[in-house]
């Protein structure tokens, strides 16, 4: 008889914690609804019939190839298409349920913030392009507070702490779009856009704020569009894909990045067209 | 080497030689006028002139004193009239008004700038003086505002045009209406290039001789209040030149220095403010 | 800097690991159940089946997701494709795990052939393997790997001993054929799970340095 009294296994593992990974459900809840949305540049006509959810808590990514509306449908998210003269929207946008076309913009602005694809800071000091949304909107927290807990957010209260009176316009590029960032989280919005954050970054500030987004995530939810899909791939929970300002496809983005369900998806993400 | 090839060395060493020429010409032309002021006039520079009133008429001696303090007097009135009009219906041009109203604005702004100054004059003595039977200091201070007026707003437009429109979305992203974004940051942002403009126009109309001499004239004493006429630097050289007087010319000449230096002085200032500090982000 | 998909790489890990434990208890499971005529060892083996072969699904469709979503390079690509791999390799294991717990039973109905002395060793160095490819894979140890591709031969040496002496018995015996057959079944699933090890070897060795060490004798000029 050989009764073993070696232990049974030795590499010593133990069971699997439970993923807490990309999830490939529906999502339980959608922070905003955007339904039969269709959106007119003086007579031209760019988005035909968008039927959208943007998750709560989740990533959503918007991708497609150059003009396809990606932007433009964002733009339409905090309403920012009315700053253009000559612009137009049927359908409607509904935040938790509410209808945004009908609200006040400048509270709607506060509630869902945008970061654009340049670094846009403002000529004054890191404190004060932080402070800025929070002097104009009320803040809860005292000022200097506020400031801090952004900065960290955003990942860059170490890089700035000591420098908080300085131009910003002295930050690099990456620090830039952080402050940005920062800037925009500061009044507590209910989502980020972010349009095209990291294209005119380097290689490792884009990787520093994907890895934020991912991060920002149990903050705000969030949308991005990004014209570069394997971004959309490494960040996002869902993704959607347009083309000429129809909305081919919407899925989680596992599903979306194996097994596509439209024949043009599959062309597009395997770079068979650009 | 070829004769044609010699032909075109030749030439264009004369047309670089001839272009040099014309550039040294323009150049020693501010030079000639700064040495002729400083020759005539650096000794009438002392503390009389700054300080005294003129003289009795053929009396030597005497300064300027009152004619420094009118120059004053009337490029505030001309500021508080030049620069608020200016600067407001600028913001106005840049930020709310569509494309054909701001041509029509900017245009009239570019003739009323080309108005010849002595019509500018006939002008404001219409309006200012006639009706009130006497020549006075808010005359001349609302001459010189009008003069001051397309200067402000052409360039408050162009300034304001020149921050990027990004800087504009960044605000309004956060919930700015749109008057807290064009005063939190958009002008912020342009106020170097404002602040020089407006320096520059002050400079130009510090020097504006005819319409004064139809709405504030001169004055030989201090000019109390705003409703008296005024002496001023312009005028008083305008007179003192003109007179029989040896003593009165070499003040003259003072004057035209001290006229001189102060624009001068505020051209470099406001070059100095416009280099230092660039309202455009770094890329 | 760590990136989110690290999360995802170590948590591909700890499931493969995880399979491999289940593997190698399984091995052990059913090399008992006919070493001391133990049925109810035999059964807990075919209990746990699924369970393997569960995680092969999710470790595939895992791989799937992170070659999708991540451009992974160099050594985290050669990762996922060594556990790719291996996963196959250590599904394979279960399954001889299996026929070996299967045949026990059968073996059981009749009385032992002969006293086991070679099997019980040839089991020995076959779990050994098993142990240390695992061991490998888990400290990305090369010299470790070295040694199991090393171990093979002795394995086949000791399936083909196992075989001439069962052919010896049943020509001497014809009734003890059923058993000493399920017996020589026995040594060459061994055998097969030896040659998963040298896989499982081969592909640690390919994760670490990025070498091909497969076939020997093929020329790769």
């Amino acid at each position: 008889m050989h009764a073993s009294v070696r232990p049974a296994v030795s590499v010593n593992v133990n069971p699997p914690t439970v993923t807490s990974g990309r999830e490939a459900a529906t999502p339980a809840s959608m922070r905003m609804n955007i339904n039969k949305l269709n959106f007119f540049y003086g007579q031209k006509q760019t988005l035909f019939d968008i039927n959208l959810g943007i998750a709560t808590s989740k990533v959503t990514a918007l991708i497609g190839p150059s003009g396809c509306g990606k932007s433009t449908l964002l733009r339409t998210f905090n309403r920012m298409h009315e700053t253009v003269r000559g612009t137009r929207l049927q359908g409607e946008i509904l935040l938790d349920g509410q209808n945004i076309l009908s609200q006040d913009v400048t509270l709607l602005r506060r509630r869902v913030g945008m970061v654009f694809q340049r670094p846009n800071p403002f000529p004054k000091s890191i404190f004060d392009n932080v402070a800025y949304g929070l002097r104009i909107n009320g803040s809860k927290l005292p000022i200097a507070e506020a400031v801090e807990k952004s900065l960290r957010h955003a990942a860059l209260w170490d890089e700035v702490k000591d420098h908080l009176h300085k131009s910003a316009y002295e930050l690099s590029g990456g620090q830039q779009q952080r402050l940005c960032i920062a800037r925009g989280l500061a009044v507590e919005p209910e989502v980020l856009l972010l349009d095209e954050p990291c294209s005119a970054l380097d290689p490792i500030s884009t990787a520093k704020i994907e890895e934020l987004l991912v991060q920002l995530k149990d903050l705000c939810t969030i949308a991005i569009v990004t014209h570069n899909m394997q971004q959309a791939a490494r960040v996002s929970d869902y993704t959607a894909f347009l083309l000429m300002g129809q909305l081919v496809e919407f899925s989680p983005t596992p599903q979306m990045f194996t097994t596509p369900s439209d024949p043009r998806t599959e062309a597009y993400i395997t770079g068979r067209f650009g | 080497m070829n004769p044609r090839l010699r032909w075109r060395k030749f030439v264009s060493n004369f047309m670089l030689t001839l272009t040099g020429v014309c550039a040294a010409v323009a150049v020693s032309a501010l030079f000639f006028i700064l040495g002729y002021l400083v020759y005539h006039g650096g000794t009438s520079i002392n503390w009389d002139f700054f300080t005294k009133l003129p003289a009795p008429v053929g009396e030597t001696g005497g300064g300027m004193a009152n004619a420094i303090v009118g120059s004053a007097k009337l490029l505030l009135l001309a500021s508080l009239i030049g620069i608020p009009i200016g600067f407001f219906g600028g913001i106005y041009m840049a930020e709310f008004s569509n494309s054909s109203v701001a041509f029509v604005v900017r245009f009239a702004a570019d003739l009323l700038n080309g108005v010849p100054s002595i019509v500018i004059g006939i002008f404001a003595y219409t309006i200012a003086v006639l009706p009130f039977k006497h020549f006075s200091t808010w005359s001349g201070g609302l001459a010189l505002g009008f003069m001051m007026i397309p200067i402000t707003l052409r360039s408050t437009e162009e300034f304001l045009h020149a921050v990027p429109r990004a800087l504009r979305e960044g605000s309004m992203a956060l919930g700015a209406s749109r008057w807290r974004t064009i005063m939190s940051v958009v002008v912020p942002a342009a106020y170097r290039g404002i602040m020089t403009a407006i320096l520059l126009a002050l400079a130009r109309v510090a020097g504006e001789t005819a319409p004064l001499l139809f709405t504030a004239l001169g004055n030989r004493y201090w000019s109390p209040g705003w409703n008296q006429p005024t002496a001023s630097l312009p005028a008083m050289i305008y007179s003192y030149a003109l007179s029989a007087f040896e003593d009165w010319h070499r003040q003259a000449w003072a004057a035209g220095l001290v006229l001189l230096a102060l624009i001068l002085i505020v051209n470099i200032f406001a070059r100095v403010i416009l280099a230092r500090g660039a309202a455009v982000p770094r890329s | 800097m760590e990136r989110h998909f690290e999360r995802d790489l170590n948590e591909l890990k700890e499931r493969l690991l995880w399979m491999g434990s289940l593997a190698e208890r399984a091995v052990h499971q059913a090399v008992h159940a006919v070493l001391d005529s133990d049925e109810q060892l035999a059964k807990r083996v075919l209990d746990e089946e699924d369970a393997i072969n569960e995680l092969q699904i999710e470790i595939d469709d895992r791989v799937v997701q992170l070659l999708a979503l991540h451009q992974l390079m160099a050594m985290d690509l050669r990762f996922v494709l060594a556990v790719s791999r291996i996963n196959n390799d250590l599904e394979r294991i279960g399954d001889q795990a299996v026929n070996i717990a299967q045949g026990s039973q059968r073996i059981l109905r009749h009385p032992r052939v002969k006293p086991y002395v070679d099997l019980p060793r040839m089991s020995e160095v076959a779990e050994e393997m098993v142990r240390d490819a695992l061991n490998a894979v888990v400290r990305r140890d090369v010299e470790l790997a070295r040694k199991v591709l090393a171990s093979d031969d002795k394995v086949d040496h000791y399936r083909d001993q196992i075989f001439r002496e069962l052919l010896t018995y049943m020509m001497g015996d014809s009734s003890v054929v059923f058993p000493a057959f399920e017996l020589i079944l026995v040594a060459k699933n061994l055998e097969r799970i030896g040659d998963h090890a040298t896989n499982i070897a081969e592909d640690v060795i390919y994760l670490v340095q990025g070498e091909d060490v497969r076939h020997p004798t093929v020329d790769r000029r």
